[in-house]
């Protein structure tokens, strides 16, 4: 039996194409996915991704906790409001999620962890409190009586529609920076997403999601599904856990050294075996240079020996082939390399690993 | 509910073929197919003069979410592919019946009445 979110009928009732996203009835599209990419990319489309796990925090000992608890450093978590992406990594050094975590007092934290991780997050998180014995009250918001829904909203006209359907959060979410949220009542508007656009992510009251949903989609935001979500954060070179890392990666072979705070001596699970290991892949981008699609696993064949493709699909905005893919040290941004496509070695140039952002190709 | 010409025959693999008055055979792939793929972005087709048994993979049809293989319907040779559907895979969502992929000379054109009819193969649409 597939898990559902409280919007399924929504988007059975627009026709969306239903698929199982890991033990969930979520939407791939509702039509075109192409055309759901654009409209992010320029004008406003929305996500229903309740599937996610919105963990409160609550106690005196929060700040001690996450610290340990996460390879990125909360001590740059200063104003009451501000986001911080790390990663949650195992004794290993690998990455057993990635999440965002918000900071809203000294002793109210919300984390926002993966659909798919989110019954083993939250089994890590109350054995570690437990472990160092620290006051902190940990509870899941997305099954039962006081769950919440989440409608991520994106594109350059995400915020103006946002206010038109919620008047009433104009005034706090107006002013928010990238990668802050604001509470105003019920809402919980936070200016982050999986897009590279502007826009909002939206937590609500579960029983509040289907009328603010349809309230959107009258102002004319555009449902996009699973589907667009992945071609967009591709492009925008954003990680998804299980494809382009998990438990056996470290977070310095996936592109993810810029979320890991080594600089002081704090304490944090799988510091040792980071400083251990070190870094020993690249994480890059890839556009294919000859006809076809680049594919998670696709073999990449390099002066330096063979790397893997992580993600790979086919750029709306770029109207390419791109992919994300670990490669051995050594290779070079604008290399040629080959990629084995079903037996043929398909000609492919390395670049950085962020294509298109904000409406345009940065590539 | 995806579109089934009666005038066709089709493999539960999924692709439709259609009699030629010159005894050779037009393949495409249906609608319900397309349907399932989503937004096509590459079609790669065989060499025309290439002998392929049935069911063998002789063409790959890519969505942006997708790989899939194309199968042939029965055991044939190439006899010539169109260029139109690598130029323009979408176009094969516009219309799976009109965005053909390749035509070939059947070993036995016996073995198209073999393959299912429309009824048929919209049962197995409806059950995938």
């Amino acid at each position: 039996m597939l898990k559902q979110t409280v919007l399924n009928a929504a988007h059975r009732a627009l026709g969306a194409r239903m698929v199982d996203f890991g033990g969930w009835d979520m939407p791939v599209n509702y039509g075109s996915q192409i055309e759901e990419h654009h409209a992010v990319r320029k004008d406003c489309g929305m996500f229903d991704v309740s599937h996610m796990c919105p963990v409160d925090l609550v106690g005196a000992d929060c700040r001690p906790f996450l610290s340990r608890l996460v390879a990125n450093d909360v001590a740059k978590l200063t104003v009451s409001g501000k986001a911080l992406y790390a990663a949650m990594l195992n004794e290993a050094g690998g990455v057993i999620d990635d999440l965002i975590i918000y900071f809203l007092t000294d002793t109210r934290f919300r984390v926002v962890v993966n659909a798919g991780t989110a019954d083993k997050d939250l089994a890590w998180m109350q054995a570690k409190a437990a472990e160092w014995k620290m006051e902190v009250t940990i509870t899941q918001r997305r099954d039962g009586a006081d769950n919440l829904g989440i409608i991520a909203v994106q594109g350059p006209n995400a915020r103006a529609k946002v206010w038109q359907v919620l008047p009433q959060v104009k005034a706090a979410s107006e002013g928010l920076k990238p990668f802050f949220a604001a509470e105003v009542d019920q809402y919980f508007i936070a200016s982050t997403g999986y897009t590279g656009e502007d826009g909002y992510e939206i937590m609500l009251p579960a029983g509040e999601a289907e009328a603010v949903w349809n309230a959107l989609k009258d102002a004319g935001v555009a449902p996009c599904g699973l589907g667009a979500r992945d071609t967009l954060r591709l492009e925008a070179g954003m990680n998804l856990y299980g494809q382009d890392m998990d438990e056996t990666v470290s977070p310095l072979d996936a592109g993810l050294a810029w979320t890991v705070a080594m600089k002081d001596a704090r304490d944090f699970v799988g510091r040792a075996a980071l400083a251990a290991n070190g870094q020993q892949k690249q994480f890059l981008g890839l556009i294919l240079l000859d006809k076809g699609v680049l594919r998670g696993h696709q073999k990449v064949v390099t002066a330096h020996g063979d790397g893997e493709i992580t993600s790979g699909t086919f750029s709306p905005t770029l109207q390419q082939s791109i992919a994300l893919a670990r490669l051995p040290l050594g290779v070079a941004i604008g290399d040629q390399v080959e990629v084995d496509i079903r037996g043929k070695l398909l000609k492919a140039k390395v670049t950085k690993p962020v294509f298109a952002r904000n409406g345009k190709a940065v590539i | 509910m995806s579109n089934v010409p009666s005038n066709l025959k089709y493999a539960a693999s999924h692709e439709w073929v259609l009699k030629n008055a010159d005894g050779t055979v037009t393949v495409g792939i249906s609608d319900h197919a397309q349907e399932a793929l989503g937004d096509l972005v590459f079609v790669e087709l065989p060499e025309v003069g290439a002998h392929y048994d049935a069911e063998k993979e002789i063409a790959v049809v890519e969505s942006v979410k997708a790989a899939a293989d194309v199968y042939a319907p029965i055991a044939g040779t190439v006899t010539e592919v169109n260029q139109a559907a690598v130029d323009a895979p979408e176009s094969v969502n516009a219309d799976a019946y009109a965005a053909w992929l390749f035509k070939m000379t059947p070993d036995n054109i016996a073995d198209v009445d073999a393959l299912l009819d429309a009824a048929a193969y919209q049962a197995v649409a409806d059950a995938a």
